[in-house]
């Protein structure tokens, strides 16, 4: 801990807005797809023009109050729709569609991993809904706007300030894309902007009640860059308060090329939303029935999972954490389970070369490694002793590439084991005729030699024997004087 | 006869069309003539259909001939410039939105048009329907056809001053504190403003969103409920709209007010108001008393503070919905070197004075610190104002009360007092600000030969009690239509 580190604490709250996986908008039944080319995806309601009334889209309710669910939230039985007013080009109405004074869900948590398996909460203020803006493209001579993006439906989750280091804001932002993943509730993409982070850090020293004067950073485009962004607040605003200077309440940008976060002029942005009700909207009434409907419905969550994986499957923290975090990665090695003895085996397979036939392809899970049924059924080909661990990642690196089964490969490749005794003893009998010298050795004492006797006995059969009975073999060959 | 079709009224011309004794062209052209000869003084159009029109005709009389045409098939209708029509310019009386051409139809125009109506043009209006009297239109003022000295009202001008005219059967308005029944009032038509959320607002140019209401303009209460009919009901477009099914309304005209109890508020019979408009008012009173009605005296007492509460609630409504006129994306655009520039010009050019000024009250009722004081107070007399009326109507059917404390006033006479022109609204405002359905008629005439209105206030989807009591009183020959100037 440095000296800065002693003194201070920082005090850190989140602003994250995720993207929800509707088909259509929010307000309209334009396409909520990613990636067209630009103004395709757009009507009279998403582009503002006189007269057009929106028309709320009701899956987008569903997700938001899956995730309300999940985050422990009070999901409000009746909400309303505000208008917040700004001008700006990519936000056609003038106007930004929003919840305010009643936000569909309130309060809550997220539940940390801990590192010893010890959970940290980060309590929730709210989440609602919005929609999103357009986006503006700045040529050199000019300026256009897609408003691809116009109308989209996001959630805004908002933390209470209970973070106090860039380590945790990131396990936090993990933890919470983790989970709109789970859910079907985001595709939680920050390249593509569909989740994206605000956050508010302030500094305190250590002790104090009173919060310290805090600053809004923006523009951070990965989990790294808002670890690393608020690493730099944190320190900028000790190095103004140990000179004896004032913090200023503002906006700053993360500029990621210099590492540096600068201020936004705040007068630009010292906006009076004025929000009031939106009179086209009726409000958002939320019965008893649909949140129980919803509440049998939810997947298991990463919280859950973990806590599963080491309870009941005897797994570490740090394996329990690294399976849970995607999905997709969770999913894959439940589905190797069926049929398997030994749980610490399938967990490291997919730690290890499931992941690694990821990293390498650079594909996703579904197609860079072959379906968990075959896997499966080589790891019980493992357990069974019909052929060694390493003759199994052969033959699942065989399998990547050649998209075969289990049983095809391991015959193709020859990797099947050979556990007949008979054949084994034969081969121990040979060995030990043919090193008479090294027995001799050995049964003086020079215990090392045993490795040698398996490994000329293995060769022997072309690698392919049990070790297990080799070693039973031998030991008993060469005891027997 | 094929001349004097523009002076049918809708259900006249429904059973002549039917019978073949005129055709949709006839009666289309009719109208279109009286237009261009009676337009030049009055100023009811912002764009005339000309062409469309007829072509609209065609296609009726094609479906009229096969014999199942619906009710409005070749029905020519004025249209206020604030519905978005599919390829015809869409004003609002506005510089900003002077050559704005929709790609869309508003759910009732597209209504409209299924039904083969025939739109003969733009009608002038308020600019964003802001105003008593047609006067703040970027296209000049409406002229009243009874005097062309006189204002039309506003800020459906166009659309009442069209059908007093005859240069149309009937013809569309919006109404968000009295904007069809003051012009139909001081026109001599009906107009009614029917239950929120009774029409969809889908594709009306948006002043107030809670307030506007769609309504007809006609010449009798008959064509009043037919055009109604043709316009309400659920609109997956909007959805505020009520999915409540949609009367025959044209059926409730049974003539019958016996039994009906008619409620007087007290609050309405106000000191200031022109003595012939109380005068035709109580009149008509005594007519229904002598038709069977009976009249019970009520109280509206939160009526004093509907002024205040609508110029909050509405101007704060318009201040958002009237962002969108950025000069972005269409509409009129000053360009400058900066973004704010470029929206300070566009909309201080774009923009009238009257405008201007209610986005100005807007904003400030909504900004932080006055919000609660102004916005939210507005809300609660609001309230107040829905309760009083709810506890008048568990004493009677019907209210009835003047639609404006005056007939239609001198041309620039209020422009320079913008309060005194919101008094216009007096009568009507309350309705807007509770939902109502109200309905204004010709109930006489002043000194000067200017009609006076008579209001028909309902119950919450209470149309049919309006439009009986309305027709009733219609059909008994109470008054008798004067011919206009024009
Ligand atoms: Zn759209």
């Amino acid at each position: 801990m440095s000296a800065h580190e002693e003194k201070y604490e920082a005090v850190i709250g989140l602003e994250v807005h995720a993207q929800l996986l509707t088909a259509s908008k929010i307000f309209c039944g334009c396409s909520a797809q990613f990636g067209a080319p630009p103004n395709t995806h757009v009507c009279p309601v998403c582009s503002g023009m006189p007269g057009v009334l929106p028309v709320f889209n009701r899956k987008a309710l569903e997700l938001a109050i899956r995730l309300g669910l999940a985050a422990h939230c009070r999901i409000a039985p009746r909400s309303i729709f505000e208008r917040k007013n700004y001008f700006y080009p990519d936000l056609p109405k003038g106007y930004q569609i929003s919840q305010y004074q009643t936000p569909l869900c309130a309060g809550g948590y997220i539940e940390l991993p801990g590192e010893n398996g010890d959970a940290a909460r980060v309590r929730l203020v709210r989440i609602h809904l919005e929609e999103d803006a357009g986006k503006n493209i700045h040529a050199p001579d000019c300026s256009l706007i897609d408003f691809n993006r116009s109308g989209v439906p996001l959630v805004e989750i908002v933390s209470e300030p209970d973070i106090r280091t860039p380590q945790q804001a990131g396990a936090y932002l993990r933890e919470l894309r983790s989970m709109v993943r789970y859910l079907d509730v985001s595709d939680g993409n920050m390249e593509e902007g569909s989740f994206r982070c605000d956050a508010n850090v302030s500094v305190r020293p250590r002790g104090a009640a009173a919060l310290g004067v805090k600053t809004e950073v923006k523009n951070m485009n990965s989990f790294r860059h808002v670890e690393h962004a608020i690493a730099y607040e944190i320190e900028r605003q000790i190095e103004l308060l140990e000179a004896g200077e004032r913090i200023m309440q503002e906006t700053r940008l993360w500029d990621p090329d210099r590492g540096v976060t600068r201020s936004m002029r705040s007068k630009e942005y010292a906006h009076d939303y004025r929000y009031f009700p939106e009179p086209d909207l009726p409000p958002l009434i939320v019965t008893p029935d649909l949140v129980e409907q919803i509440r049998t419905e939810m997947p298991e969550l990463p919280a859950a999972r973990r806590a599963r994986y080491t309870a009941e499957l005897g797994l570490t923290p740090y394996e329990a954490d690294v399976l849970t975090q995607e999905r997709e990665l969770s999913d894959y090695f439940e589905a190797l389970l069926p049929g398997l003895d030994n749980r610490k085996t399938a967990a490291n397979w997919v730690m290890t070369e499931v992941l690694r036939a990821v990293n390498e392809s650079g594909r996703p899970l579904a197609e860079a490694v072959p379906a968990p049924a075959e896997v499966g059924a080589l790891l019980k080909m493992v357990e069974d002793a019909a052929i060694s661990l390493n003759a199994a990642k052969a033959a699942f690196a065989a399998m990547c590439k050649s998209g075969k089964g289990a049983q095809a490969t391991v015959a193709e490749l020859g990797l099947l084991q050979v556990s007949d005794e008979a054949a084994i003893t034969a081969a121990c009998e040979q060995v030990i005729a043919a090193e008479a010298d090294k027995v001799a050795e050995y049964r003086a004492g020079r215990d090392k030699l045993f490795g040698f006797f398996v490994g000329q006995v293995m060769k022997a059969m072309g690698g392919k024997a049990n070790p297990k009975i080799i070693n039973e073999v031998l030991r008993r060959k060469l005891a027997a004087n | 006869m094929t001349t004097d079709a523009c002076k049918l009224t809708i259900a006249q011309a429904q059973h002549l069309l039917r019978s073949r004794e005129l055709s949709a062209t006839e009666l289309t052209r009719a109208c279109l003539d009286r237009i261009s000869a009676v337009e030049p003084r009055l100023n009811a159009f912002i764009t005339i259909c000309h062409e469309q029109a007829l072509a609209q005709a065609r296609d009726a009389e094609r479906r009229l001939a096969q014999g199942d045409a619906p009710a409005l098939c070749g029905i020519p209708l004025a249209i206020k410039d604030i519905y978005a029509t599919r390829g015809v310019r869409t004003t609002c009386a506005s510089k900003i939105l002077e050559n704005f051409v929709p790609p869309y139809d508003a759910t009732v125009i597209a209504r409209l048009r299924a039904e083969g109506a025939v739109f003969l043009g733009k009608a002038n209006l308020d600019e964003f329907a802001m105003g008593s009297s047609t006067e703040n239109s970027a296209f000049g003022p409406t002229r009243n056809p009874c005097d062309l000295q006189r204002v039309a009202g506003g800020s459906s001008g166009g659309s009442a001053a069209a059908v007093a005219a005859d240069e149309c059967l009937g013809a569309l308005g919006t109404d968000t504190g009295g904007s069809i029944r003051e012009p139909a009032a001081f026109c001599g038509v009906v107009g009614i403003k029917p239950t929120y959320s009774r029409v969809s607002r889908f594709g009306i140019i948006a002043y107030a969103s809670s307030l506007d209401q769609v309504g007809p303009f006609a010449k009798t209460v008959r064509d009043a409920a037919i055009l109604l009919r043709s316009l309400a009901g659920a609109d997956p477009a909007d959805s505020t709209c009520s999915t409540r099914p949609v009367p025959d309304y044209e059926r409730a005209l049974n003539g019958e007010v016996k039994g009906l109890r008619i409620g007087v508020p007290k609050e309405y019979f106000v000191e200031g108001m022109q003595p012939e408009v109380e005068g035709a008012v109580r009149a008509a009173l005594r007519h229904y008393e002598s038709m069977g009605a009976t009249t019970v005296e009520v109280s509206l007492p939160h009526t004093d503070y509907a002024i205040a509460a609508y110029y909050l609630i509405a101007t704060a409504e318009a201040s958002a919905n009237l962002e969108r006129y950025d000069g972005i994306r269409y509409g009129l655009r000053v360009e400058a070197d900066n973004l704010t520039d470029l929206y300070r010009r566009s909309r201080g050019r774009g923009f009238g004075a009257e405008v201007k000024r209610r986005i100005m009250l807007g904003t400030f009722a909504l900004s932080t610190g006055y919000y609660d004081a102004y916005y939210l107070k507005a809300q609660k007399v609001r309230t107040l104002i829905k309760r009083d009326f709810d506890q008048a109507f568990a004493r009677c059917d019907l209210i009835v009360t003047p639609t404006a404390p005056t007939t239609a006033f001198r041309l620039g006479e209020k422009m320079s007092d913008p309060l005194q022109m919101y008094l216009s609204d007096i009568f009507t405002i309350s309705v807007n600000l509770a939902g109502l359905p109200g309905m204004a008629l010709p109930c006489g005439y002043d000194r000067q030969g200017m009609p006076i209105g008579l209001q028909l206030i309902g119950p919450a989807f209470g149309e049919e009690t309006v439009l009986r009591a309305g027709d009733a009183y219609e059909r008994s020959g109470a008054v008798t239509r004067r011919p206009t100037v024009v």
